[in-house]
């Protein structure tokens, strides 16, 4: 019986994996298709303005040359350390870590792990209500949906790169004191024993 | 310099993830890959608009709405632009840059890139429920707030 139950499970895992795999591809296709489309549209849209403002065009083809060399120095490197971030670095973790939380080794916890994986903040606020609920202080898991958003390690070296290390430095320390500041004041002001007393 | 830095970082960590798991490290790759062209239309997009952005828009006019003798209507004006956009930091990053290149000051753009980060008034829907009505009032005004004040301290600093 039970053996049988195993293969079954096992065997709706494996759909469950090709499905997603499908989809992948489907999206990886999709993807394509609009990088083709945009490339399409942006050439006309140049051709029409070089025959329209042909005194412009060759600024406009120069600073554009100049942004598609910077990005092709820096993006492909930015994208493998988001990827490598996925896998190495899964939301199982995060909230393995983030539940138990001693002062500050819990806030200290909360800002490294917040800086590496690279999801979108949509999938933050799931983990941030899990945490809370499995008794997470509350000051924490802001600072962790804070620094999450904000202070992302790839994320910085674009900004880097493009605007500048002093404004990146000042822009990491000044945001990092007010996430913190933010977390206490509002761990201050909300009991989030009211908060989940519902679920 | 910079490029040159966040590349070896990429390398260096790539040597190690390969050494520890040769399988992982293919897939990071490949999500690496699907990431990247996920990413392409915007990135050729914004490539396009800053060449004739700067084709046209002579950069005295950048100076005079985001330059030095910004008010703080502009800086409250970027700040609230930054919360409503819902662009991907990767690609407002660049585009934030290009914008100093010309003349901006740092002021409302650091207001514009912190808002966009920080508050997410088109997440809110899914932040509610996940959180609740106080934890994200709280939290986006809150975020809101600090952000004008971090973008003063990067102007003041800078």
């Amino acid at each position: 019986m039970t053996a049988a139950k195993d293969i079954e499970n096992q065997n709706k895992k494996e759909n469950k994996k090709e499905i997603r795999a499908k989809k992948r591809e489907q999206k990886l296709k999709k993807n394509i298709k609009k990088t083709v489309k945009t490339l399409i549209f942006w050439v006309i849209i140049l051709a029409v303005f070089r025959y329209f403002f042909p005194d412009h065009f060759p600024a406009a083809i120069s600073m554009s040359s100049r942004y598609l060399k910077e990005m092709i120095l820096v993006f492909p490197a930015v994208l493998i350390v988001m990827g490598l971030d996925d896998l190495w670095v899964p939301t199982t973790l995060v909230k393995k870590y983030l539940g138990h939380n001693s002062s500050l080794k819990g806030k200290f916890i909360a800002i490294i792990l917040g800086t590496m994986p690279t999801g979108p903040m949509y999938i933050a606020f799931p983990i941030a209500a899990e945490l809370l609920r499995k008794k997470a202080s509350l000051s924490n898991v802001i600072i962790f949906l804070g620094v999450w958003a904000s202070l992302k390690v790839p994320q910085l070296g674009v900004e880097i790169q493009f605007i500048g290390l002093k404004f990146s430095i000042l822009r990491f320390i000044f945001t990092l004191i007010s996430i913190i500041i933010i977390g206490i004041i509002m761990e201050k002001m909300i009991d989030t024993k009211v908060l989940f007393k519902n679920d | 310099m910079v490029a040159v830095f966040i590349n070896i970082f990429a390398l260096i960590l790539f040597i190690v993830s390969f050494s520890k798991n040769k399988e992982k490290s293919k897939q990071a790759l490949k999500i690496a890959i699907s990431k990247g062209i996920g990413l392409a239309p915007q990135l050729i997009s914004l490539i396009a608009v800053i060449g004739i952005i700067f084709a046209f828009l002579p950069p005295e006019l950048i100076k005079e709405f985001l330059g030095e003798d910004f008010s703080l209507i502009q800086v409250g004006a970027a700040a609230l632009f930054g919360a409503l956009m819902m662009i991907p930091s990767i690609i407002a990053l660049p585009l934030a840059g290009s914008l100093i290149d010309a003349g901006a000051s740092y002021t409302p753009v650091a207001a514009f890139i912190t808002t966009l980060t920080m508050v997410g008034f088109v997440t809110i829907p899914v932040e509610l429920k996940e959180l609740g009505k106080k934890i994200t009032i709280y939290r986006n005004s809150l975020a809101l707030l600090f952000a004008l004040l971090i973008s003063f301290m990067i102007g003041v600093f800078i």
